[in-house]
């Protein structure tokens, strides 16, 4: 199949790219961009006048809550939204039930993924047998069985001695491992933001030294056993400082930050709407500012929608008591561009922080529109007015507190390897 | 100082009472009208027929999700001398998720067409949780949401203290203990700062008094003597049995030693300062049998202002809930 692609603007941050320019695709692979090559027989063409073209947004954390808990979502229901937001290739955590230990069910889940056929999925393996954070899982098997990486996850070490050989164990086989800087003994019972907010509402706070102190030891951790390793969800300003720090003294980590760190902040928790209920917690305008902060100075290489989908009763209750989580995952884009309207990022970085950022951070070939790469491509229109509600919503989950809400920006089609993955009849 | 808008659920259109959930963002003429309307009720109090019919024919349901004899008591009495039906139910936390209960439970009692839901829970925010979940025109009480609120304990403190101070104008009121578990704490800095005191203190640990409630407006001590220094108004707080296995405190002695109410600290305060508990008291915890018994304390009389606070508070917000509900038909017949 030999695609054109053309009159839009390209725009791909991975090539310092900005330009109308027709893309031509040859089967999964983009094979030329501007002129076709010599003898370049069409069989369809695309007209893109008006849309931006970009490289397939890549999402480190999406939970498809298959298998285990599909009242929740499934592989099928949360590809579809993948694909309907220009998402093409999927990074979701091993806390499926039964969780992602062994190469069967990270098998089990790129099988059906495959099936579905709507975005790329690449599993999580976990870093200890059942998350218990005791013993050590097959991490090499789940490696060869398709997982890009190892994680335990919010799930607690039972102490750091198990993590510290879990951290040899994989840097011996040159494995990554994604950290998500909890220490427990600090945040169990807190569903908020430890500070004026949730002192005021009578909220369990969940301090900031949480995140930081486990951060720190991780760090300490890495350092000594040279791990390849990732700090997923960082959530306040102190961790961008320990990272960046870090980074400065030479380590090679990498971090993410979610979409709603970036949106929101704790004021939210004045009407107790478990709708923003997420874990780690909304922190204070300081906190939020500071991470974009990070976004700009390069400490945070990834932007991700932690789309955690759920079933309406799951936040039909009061704040505590609702699951934690946000189904954002298909207006990744358009709410993501929200953030140039406050004018403090550019849309190349931003774009560069959905694409080639988390391809860098887990190390795959993805991102990016250059020659030779696979035609992972978005059409999108950045001027469309649309409400996110009825049909127009893909997830299953139904806890998002933009459900309902106009946005700007709509996907026109989504490419996986050079296959129309949306819309698709 | 940070206050956030709970206004649009507990006001109609008009901006009077329809529910009762929070102090947080009333003004100081509502707060007044209570105070003044209980002051009426505790006059009547002293009659012998003490029932007035403000809610005859309306049912009101106590749903307790946490067991409180005192609490739930004071409401009832309220609410029969309201002339209302009452129903007490003490829902304790079951098996069941806890969500699902209360939504399950909000179901089953909407159909027994009550008015007024008078709701204690453990979690924050649970009556704002029903407020906004329940059938329309039931007015929603909150007695007492986890660590959130306890506005109508709040309220009658604010009584006993106008009725021994007669003004709040110029008043320094110091809250003593624990702060952070507190909802009584919450309720009462919000209602001390828009009736217009001079100064709020917060006396205690750190572990109990977090930095953050200086955002609250009010000024935080750590040590009792300078705390009291000039106070006129001395509220203690209950100190829980389990604040020690959760290592806040190192012991009850300790802490009776630092910020326990004695005849010796009291003496730090103005000597006309009267002393409040919103009880039940731990003697020689948190204060001194002496001191509890004493001249200086008005805690007996906090009971009663407590019936008659609830009265004025439940009337208020039936009288709202009619007002919207009239309002609603009014403009449902215009639209035909």
């Amino acid at each position: 199949m030999k695609i054109c692609i053309k009159n839009g603007r390209i725009i791909d941050p991975s090539q310092e790219l900005d330009a109308v320019l027709d893309l031509y695709i040859e089967d999964d692979k983009v094979v030329a961009l501007g002129e076709a090559p010599v003898g370049f027989i069409l069989d369809e063409t695309v007209d893109a006048k008006g849309l931006w073209v970009l490289p397939g947004l890549i999402d480190l954390a999406v939970s498809l809550r298959e298998p285990g808990f599909t009242q929740k979502g499934n592989i099928a229901s949360e590809t579809l939204a993948a694909a309907s937001g220009g998402v093409t290739t999927i990074v979701c955590p091993p806390d499926t039930k039964p969780i992602v230990d062994t190469p069967a069910v990270a098998a089990l889940i790129q099988d059906k993924a495959f099936e579905s056929g709507r975005a790329n999925v690449l599993p999580i393996g976990a870093l200890t047998q059942g998350l218990e954070g005791s013993k050590l899982s097959n991490m090499v098997a789940l490696t060869e069985a398709g997982c890009v990486a190892v994680s335990n996850h919010r799930h607690p070490m039972v102490n750091t001695k198990v993590l510290s050989r879990a951290l040899e164990y994989a840097s011996t086989h040159d494995l990554l491992v994604i950290f998500h800087p909890d220490e427990t003994s600090l945040s169990e019972g807190g569903c908020a933001h430890e500070g004026v907010m949730s002192t005021m509402h009578g909220l369990s706070g969940i301090p900031e030294t949480a995140e930081t102190i486990a951060l720190a030891r991780d760090l300490m951790l890495i350092e000594k056993t040279k791990v390849k390793a990732h700090f997923a969800r960082l959530s306040s300003a102190k961790s961008i400082e320990l990272v960046a720090d870090a980074k400065a003294a030479g380590m090679d980590v990498t971090a993410d930050v979610a979409l709603h760190s970036l949106l929101l902040t704790d004021n939210v928790l004045s009407e107790f709407d478990g709708h923003y209920h997420v874990l780690p917690p909304l922190r204070s305008e300081d906190d939020r500012l500071t991470l974009i902060e990070g976004i700009k100075a390069g400490v945070v290489s990834a932007i991700c929608s932690d789309h955690q989908p759920h079933e309406k009763m799951a936040k039909i209750a009061p704040f505590s008591a609702t699951e934690p989580g946000m189904a954002n995952l298909e207006i990744l884009l358009p709410l993501a561009m929200t953030l140039m309207d406050e004018g403090d990022l550019d849309f190349n970085l931003l774009l560069s922080c959905l694409t080639q950022g988390p391809a860098s951070c887990i190390g795959i070939d993805a991102g990016s529109l250059a020659v030779g790469s696979y035609a992972d491509i978005v059409l999108f229109d950045s001027t469309t007015r649309w409400n996110w509600s009825g049909s127009n919503r893909k997830t299953k989950g139904q806890n998002s507190p933009w459900i309902g809400e106009d946005l700007i920006g709509k996907v026109v089609s989504t490419y996986l390897s050079g296959q129309k993955v949306f819309p698709i009849n | 100082m940070i206050r956030s808008e709970s206004r649009a659920l507990q006001l109609n259109d008009q901006g009077q009472l329809k529910h009762f959930l929070t102090l947080d963002g009333l003004d100081k003429s509502i707060l007044t009208e209570i105070l003044d309307r209980a002051d009426s009720f505790l006059s009547m109090g002293e009659q012998s027929v003490k029932k007035v019919p403000l809610l005859r024919g309306k049912t009101v349901v106590n749903l307790f999700f946490e067991n409180s004899t005192r609490t739930r008591t004071t409401f009832e009495l309220a609410a029969k001398r309201l002339s209302a039906d009452v129903i007490n139910l003490n829902i304790e936390t079951s098996a069941t998720s806890k969500g699902e209960s209360l939504l399950d439970t909000l179901q089953n009692l909407e159909a027994m067409q009550s008015d007024m839901f008078i709701v204690r829970h453990a979690d924050s925010g649970a009556p704002h949780f029903i407020a906004e979940h329940c059938t329309p025109n039931v007015a929603i009480i909150n007695a007492g949401d986890g660590r959130h609120a306890h506005p109508t304990q709040a309220m009658l403190d604010m009584l006993t203290i106008r009725r021994h101070k007669n003004t709040f104008e110029g008043l320094n009121v110091a809250i003593v203990g624990d702060i952070l578990h507190s909802r009584v704490a919450r309720s009462q800095i919000h209602a001390l700062n828009t009736l217009g005191v001079n100064e709020v203190r917060l006396i205690g640990p750190k572990t109990l008094v977090p930095e953050y409630f200086k955002e609250m407006g009010a000024k935080i001590y750590y040590e009792l003597e300078s705390g009291l220094k000039d106070v006129d108004v001395i509220i203690m707080l209950r100190l829980q049995k389990e604040r020690m296995q959760g290592a806040l405190l190192p012991s009850e002695s300790e802490f009776y030693r630092l910020y326990g109410l004695t005849q010796t600290s009291l003496s730090w305060a103005k000597p006309d300062a009267i002393v409040m508990h919103p009880g039940p008291i731990n003697r020689g915890v948190e204060i001194s049998s002496e001191v509890a018994d004493g001249e200086h304390s008005v805690i007996l009389n906090q009971v009663t202002n407590g019936i008659a606070v609830r009265m004025a508070i439940m009337s208020m917000a039936m009288s709202g809930q009619l007002q919207e509900k009239e309002q609603q038909a009014s403009s449902k017949g215009e639209m035909i």
